[in-house]
């Protein structure tokens, strides 16, 4: 029997692309390697008794429309989003927390730099306007540059009048901001380091750059999309976890007639005469299907899945070219108690505790991971997922998310053996008790999520939970890579879905709805 | 009573020059000021000590635009440019990495450190010479402004769109990678040789406050291609008489047109009446009236010092405060009783006629870069050396040789500032990393000038030092040098144009931006 | 310096006028007496040995090297017999040739390739994925090509090994003095002939044996100049004379594809994808837009040229490369790109590119010459190639 359509991996990319393609009537087979749906938004019981999820509470921001779309509300979705933004703690016993509400921020900000907090209203609306322009962009397939074909003109010139709208002045200044780095652009705002540093970090997420690198200004607005204005590097949760929004995506999919199976390794994607035929698991058996689309990252899918000897070497060369240096490692702490920030309410710790005094400290943590080291200073990003949901942990237990960064996959020398895996908890430990002192001794349990953890378990390469690094020549018809920018491949029938495909991690489930749209465009042309 | 001029230009470096040698030849009353006692601004060759020239800050030449050689007949007034045959990289195992002038003996050389390179070669000089076919023509492009609606504009922009819709897509993206990414990453996806690299990326790295692992580093490694499409035989070469004598052959065809060329002129305030420029007053007080003002200097000193905000819009004179300048490069000059000893190749040889680049491996630069990121100079830094006297015997005296050694990372701002004893510790981070490479060179030393951002600036006014008059970054290139709806030369003020190395296309010995700016002005005298 | 063949020590104590050249980093010999005539002679009558160490050789080894080459090369390499050697192209993904070359399957596991261009990097990048080796072996093995009639009975001697078996493009393993060799039966002249691989530190003793064995035959070792002629004769193409590499081409109108320069035998379309096959499935269906071809230069228009200006026929004594346009009707419809005279044809010849419909044989074209510094046209013949093709080539 062939199938219509095989989706590799179920993480939340997949589901929506399964979703959207089985909202349209195509008959969808997903496939997931491991025995939860997910992906790194899977949630698992990694200190026993609390739910931890590796990618860290965050499964990145879901696009309003997606939920709407696929009426994930009506499914039980239901998102919280916490008032605080951002808490930045201070050497010294300071901290300066960034909340949804514009006001209450520049308050806040008055503490540090009078000036800095009169320009952040100025600064917050110029920020929305970028993140507006993105949005748009970010909806649609990337337009073929620089040669659009006829059916890119109504986009190109949507997007040209979304861009001009911005008028004059601030067109040519989105032009000027986005390949800048984040540390000259906000030294064109502020004078405070804290703030300064606060704002950078969102700058310098996952990516192999430190704040002074071109392009990180970029990075900032990409993880400003579809925030509420204001919101600073805001976030939302999914109550019960990113897993819970996978379970309601994989409901929602098996809804409309989509068929799922965990467990279900592909070991080969079988391409015949430049096609794609179907699917090889693990365990031997064989899956025919017309068409194959891949969550998976480009590189694992094109270096592992399909046999070399049917892509062109230079297509192969610039897949493996494609840069995703994983810089992260992910540290779940089990406190018997809540860290203390001093000056720092319960309310200001509901999103994320930024461990970034300061851009010279980033820029630092970066130093280290250039010559193959973890930051001995390093860019921590805490959540307390508990503070919402109490019941992911024991009763008056908490759990602690880290995100350390950079804890780079490349470690020289040795590699990641258990004893630098240990070191990277110490470290996320001793330097959130120079903030919270009380830290270091209400631990109960630690795990680290390395990554090379992340490549051997999900199979993520260089374990880069992005699929790629969203620099400068890694987005819109860069990404995957050039030439390859609309979800199709080289190998007919063969698609990708996932965030290595435009417009990338940080926003669930774009890139497998704007694959999923491509895909029903060309079947119905 | 004074005449008026038609044109004033202020600053005589190479582009004040050459925007006064193309208004003269079209027929212009033209008057250069220059502040010091010699024109040429960062190029300029001074004898320093008896008997041994320098070119004191700038010292080799790539990207001189042939069509200025041409227009203004430089080499009847003495221009002679003559080849740098070699790039040598000592290593710090004892080995050293060189490009010599041939191919085929570069291609061996390099297949002693990889063969898979020695191939790469090849292809990636291919796709380098298609970036640098496609680039040419925006160097010698106006920049069109984005937003303006005005039919020039438009159509500047449709040219512009053309031309990038011709090279085709596989072009288009290599040449977006191109603009876009380090030079360490960039070149990461053709070799395996590090000190090739690190090379390589270090011509990436020059002029600019970054390392070879910061994005936008990679567009430079087009120079060393650019000579090529322009039908010279070689990238890089070094001007007979030092880099000075560039410049006294553009002031050679300046005056043959009949300009007027005034030395020890310095200029302190433009005048502006009514949003307009009637002509600029001397540091003697003198005033000098001309239809038309042309600032070679750097924005900031132009806008900010001479002109002043109260003349300016609010907006133009915040872009223009917070362009970048960021001077990070300065300049060992060494006057030599014996040539140096290289551990890597002793003795004489063809590798003291070309480049001795001591740039072993990107995180010996990436580290020198990280002392200068937190406001030290590089404690070893990465150096370009050329011995001038061995390509050009005039520039020492028999026997003796001069040496130039381009340091990076000297940052302006320098912890503490440049005082004297800094700039002696400086210079003697420079000789010890030397040393280590070619161990002779301290008993070697006869003189030695050191030459610091602090010292750029005030000897030449370029601001904080930088050679490009400001940094060549993505966000302040093409439309948006020196600020946004002012990179056409021209300036909110009538009549006050600019023609400095800080409007399109910048940077180098160059001259494209002072030819431009000619242009520019004929055209709307017209 | 440039490097020297092993074969130095011997070629150089035969250089009578210092007419060195360059080939692929090399110093070799163009002509060793003060002319070519003689050393071009001995191919056709006799024995000529060429040192041809400067081709670029790579040992592909392992379980996958069949199929890392089949994914490159347009020949089918896997129904290749071990002992077999295949002229073969290779082309980028859209079909256009980089180089061309000889597999030679030394066993069932072991190829060795060779080809006028570096090649480690595309085999590299070929490799992903397969289970095997690639070792660049360029200067680890010393060749040696004797080319003639009496170049059989040379090597017999030389090798004390019956040769009559060893077909057109074969290869037998051997031993000349002591020295093991491959002996393939293969070369770069059109003629019955031989090339002879060894491990360069012994490469010496095999040059001496095969011309102690050869002097009774008229041996003669012959430079570049007449190699350049012979394979005029023999329609033999050479890189960046008669084509450019696809990865060397500056723009689409530089580069063939196998087609185009009617080495269409070499593609096996049959066999599993290689790089460029869909353009080569494609471009076949199409057909070509050009045809690589003969073109003999009639000797009476010629003659009649020269007269007019009280010259008898003046031609160059060595093969040129050069552009050269060939027309029909006042349009030009074509190049050649490489020609000679053939002191054995008694005719002027050349090989060129014509565009599709002026590439069928004895169509009347015409070609320009260069008669006393004014450009001229002289009638001009399409021929298939070779020019040249005896049969003890085969026999």
């Amino acid at each position: 029997m062939t199938r219509e359509l095989i989706i590799i991996g179920g993480g939340i990319n997949g589901l929506v692309a399964a979703t959207y393609l089985a909202k349209a009537g195509v008959k969808v087979l997903l496939l997931e390697a491991r025995d939860a749906l997910g992906g790194l938004a899977a949630g698992a019981d990694q200190i026993p008794g609390y739910r931890c999820d590796v990618g860290g509470c965050d499964a990145g921001w879901l696009l309003p429309d997606i939920a709407a779309d696929l009426q994930l509300d009506a499914a039980g979705l239901e998102l919280v989003t916490p008032q605080a933004c951002v808490c930045s703690p201070q050497e010294g016993g300071r901290a300066l927390t960034l909340w949804a509400d514009p006001a209450r921020t520049a308050e806040e900000i008055n503490r540090f730099s009078p000036d800095d907090a009169h320009r952040w209203p100025e600064f917050t609306a110029q920020v929305a306007r970028f993140a507006a322009v993105l949005e748009a962009i970010y909806a649609v397939a990337p337009p073929q540059v620089p040669d659009p074909e006829a059916r890119d003109l109504g986009t190109l010139l949507r997007l040209g009048m979304k861009l001009r709208r911005l008028g004059k002045r601030e067109m040519v200044e989105f032009l000027r901001v986005a390949p800048m780095s984040v540390a000259e652009w906000l030294d064109d705002w502020f004078k405070s380091d804290a703030l300064k540093g606060a704002l950078a970090a969102g700058g310098i997420t996952r990516i192999f750059q430190g704040p002074r690198g071109a392009g990180t200004a970029f990075v900032f607005l990409h993880h400003q999309v579809g925030r509420p204005a204001g919101a600073m590097r805001g976030a939302h949760y999914v109550r019960g976890g990113p897993g819970a929004l996978a379970a309601i995506l994989a409901n929602v999919a098996k809804g409309y007639g989509a068929d799922i199976r965990t467990t279900a390794p592909v070991r080969e994607i079988v391409v015949r005469d430049g096609k794609a035929i179907g699917v090889a698991l693990e365990t031997g058996e064989h899956l025919a299907a017309h068409q194959v689309v891949s969550s998976t990252d480009p590189r694992r899918t094109f270096s592992r899945m399909v046999d070399a000897g049917q892509l062109d070497p230079e297509f192969l060369r610039a897949v493996r070219n494609i840069k995703c240096r994983g810089a992260v490692a992910t540290v779940h702490l089990a406190l018997s108690e809540l860290p203390r920030f001093p000056g720092v309410t319960e309310e200001a710790m509901g999103g994320a505790i930024t461990i970034a005094p300061s851009l010279d400290y980033l820029e630092h943590a970066y130093d280290d991971a250039k010559y193959g080291a973890v930051s001995r200073r390093p860019y921590l990003e805490a959540r307390i997922p508990t503070l919402l949901d109490s019941s992911l942990a024991p009763a008056g237990k908490h759990l602690v998310t880290v995100q350390l960064q950079y804890a780079p996959y490349h470690l020289r020398p040795g590699g990641w053996d258990d004893r630098a895996r240990s070191q990277v908890s110490d470290l996320v430990v001793e330097t959130l008790s120079a903030y919270a002192p009380n830290v270091r001794g209400s631990v109960v349990g630690r795990h680290v999520t390395t990554p090379r953890d992340l490549e051997d378990r999900y199979g993520l390469t260089e374990g880069h939970a992005y699929h790629g690094e969203l620099t400068l020549d890694q987005i819109l018809f860069m990404r995957p890579v050039a030439g390859w920018a609309r979800y199709r491949t080289p190998v007919e029938g063969l698609y990708l879905c996932g965030a290595g495909t435009h417009p990338g991690g940080g926003l669930a489930g774009a890139a497998g709805r704007n694959a999923a749209r491509e895909l029903l465009k060309e079947r119905r042309a | 009573m004074s005449t008026t001029w038609d044109a004033i230009i202020i600053g005589g470096g190479h582009n004040g020059l050459v925007t006064a040698a193309y208004l003269a030849r079209a027929g212009k009353k033209v008057l250069v000021l220059e502040r010091r006692h010699l024109v040429g601004g960062a190029a300029v060759t001074e004898e320093i000590f008896p008997g041994f020239k320098y070119s004191v800050f700038s010292y080799v030449v790539s990207l001189l635009r042939p069509e200025i050689i041409r227009d203004l007949d430089l080499p009847r007034h003495g221009l002679e440019i003559l080849p740098l045959e070699s790039t040598v990289t000592p290593l710090d195992n004892g080995d050293y990495l060189a490009a010599w002038g041939d191919p085929d003996k570069t291609r061996r050389e390099i297949a002693r450190h990889s063969l898979r390179d020695a191939e790469a070669m090849t292809e990636f000089g291919r796709l380098m010479h298609h970036m640098a076919q496609a680039v040419k023509p925006i160097l010698a492009m106006m920049p069109p402004d984005p937003t303006s609606l005005s039919p020039r504009d438009l159509a500047g922009l449709l040219r512009f769109g053309r031309h990038f819709r011709d090279l085709g897509q596989e072009r288009f993206h290599a040449l977006y990678k191109l603009m876009t990414m380090s030079s360490a990453d960039y070149l990461d996806e053709w070799f395996e040789t590090d000190a090739l690299k690190a090379t390589k990326s270090a011509s990436g790295i020059i002029g600019t406050f970054l390392g070879p692992r910061s994005p936008g580093t990679a567009y430079v490694l087009l120079h060393h291609y650019m000579g090529e499409i322009d039908g010279s035989f070689r990238a890089w070469g070094f001007a007979k008489g030092g880099t000075g004598a560039i410049s006294e052959s553009i002031a050679g065809a300046a005056r043959r047109f009949g300009a007027e060329i005034r030395t020890e002129a310095g200029v302190s305030k433009i005048l502006v009446r009514r949003g307009g420029t009637s002509g600029v007053v001397l540091e003697n007080g003198e005033e000098v009236r001309a239809r038309v003002v042309v600032s070679s200097l750097d924005p900031h000193r132009t806008f900010l010092q001479l002109v002043g905000d109260e003349h300016l819009p609010d907006e133009f004179v915040s872009d223009i405060r917070r362009y970048k300048f960021r001077g990070s490069s300065g300049k060992v000059n060494l006057a030599l009783g014996e040539l140096p000893n290289f551990t890597c190749l002793p003795g004489m040889g063809p590798h003291l006629r070309g480049a001795m680049s001591i740039s072993p491996s990107i995180d010996y630069l990436e580290r020198a870069y990280d002392d200068a990121k937190y406001g030290e100079f590089s404690r070893a830094p990465y150096m370009d050396i050329i011995i001038p006297s061995m390509i050009d015997p005039g520039m020492a005296p028999p026997g003796k040789h001069v040496m130039s050694i381009f340091v990076q990372y000297a940052p302006y701002n320098v912890t503490g500032g440049w005082t004297d004893a800094k700039r002696d510790a400086f210079g003697d981070a420079v000789v010890e990393t030397l040393s280590h490479y070619a161990p002779n060179i301290k008993q070697a030393i006869l003189h030695r000038q050191v030459v610091t951002p602090a010292d750029i600036e005030r000897t030449t006014g370029l601001t904080e030092g930088n050679i490009f008059q400001g940094e060549l970054s993505l966000h302040q290139l093409f439309f948006l040098r020196p600020a946004p709806s002012w990179a056409q030369y021209r300036s909110p003020i009538r009549r006050l144009y600019q023609c400095g190395a800080g409007t399109h296309p910048g940077g180098g010995i160059m001259g494209a931006s002072g030819r431009l700016a000619a242009l520019r002005i004929l055209s709307d005298g017209r | 310096m440039l490097k020297e063949s092993p074969f130095h020590p011997r070629t150089s104590a035969l250089m009578e006028g210092f007419a060195w050249r360059r080939w692929a980093g090399y110093t070799m010999a163009s002509v060793y007496e003060l002319t070519h005539e003689r050393e071009y002679h001995a191919v056709r009558s006799s024995a000529a040995l060429f040192d041809v160490t400067p081709l670029y050789k790579y040992l592909i080894r392992g379980r996958d090297a069949a199929r890392l080459l089949d994914r490159i090369v347009t020949r089918d390499v896997a129904k290749s017999k071990v002992g077999q050697v295949l002229y073969t192209t290779w082309c980028d993904a859209r079909g256009k040739v980089i180089d061309d070359g000889t597999v030679s399957r030394l066993d069932e596991t072991t190829f060795r390739m060779t080809s006028a261009d570096p090649s480690i990097r595309w085999l590299h990048l070929n490799a992903s994925g397969l289970d095997c080796t690639i070792e660049d072996v360029s200067e680890r093995i010393a060749a040696l090509s004797l080319q003639g009639p009496l170049s059989r009975v040379i090597l017999e001697q030389a090798s004390e090994q019956d040769l009559s078996g060893l077909k057109y493009f074969r290869l037998t393993p051997a031993k000349i003095s002591g020295v093991p060799v491959t002996i393939s039966r293969t070369g770069y002249t059109g003629d019955l002939g031989y090339e002879i691989w060894v491990e360069a530190p012994r490469a010496l003793p095999v040059w001496d044996a095969l011309i102690d064995s050869g002097r009774g035959y008229g041996i003669t070792p012959a430079g570049l100049l007449a190699l350049d002629l012979v394979r005029n004769e023999a329609g033999l193409l050479l890189i960046d004379v008669d084509y450019i590499s696809a990865h060397h081409a500056l723009i689409e109108s530089q580069m063939s594809t196998p087609y185009e320069l009617s080495l269409g035998w070499t593609v096996a379309l049959d066999k599993d994808r290689f790089n460029g096959r869909d353009a080569l499935i494609a471009e076949k269906e199409r057909g070509p837009a050009w045809r690589f071809m003969g073109v003999e230069v009639d000797w009476n228009a010629l003659e009649r040229l020269f007269a007019d200006v009280g010259l008898p026929p003046k031609l160059p004594t060595t093969a040129w490369r050069a552009s050269v346009p060939l027309y029909m009707g006042g349009v030009q419809v074509g190049y050649a790109t490489s020609g000679c005279w053939s002191p054995l044809l008694k005719r002027y010849i050349a090989l060129a590119h014509l565009e599709g419909p002026y590439g069928e044989p004895d169509t009347v074209v015409e070609m320009e010459v260069t008669v006393e510094h004014r450009r001229k046209r002289a009638g001009a013949t399409v021929r298939a190639l070779p020019f040249f093709n005896p049969p003890r080539k085969r026999a």
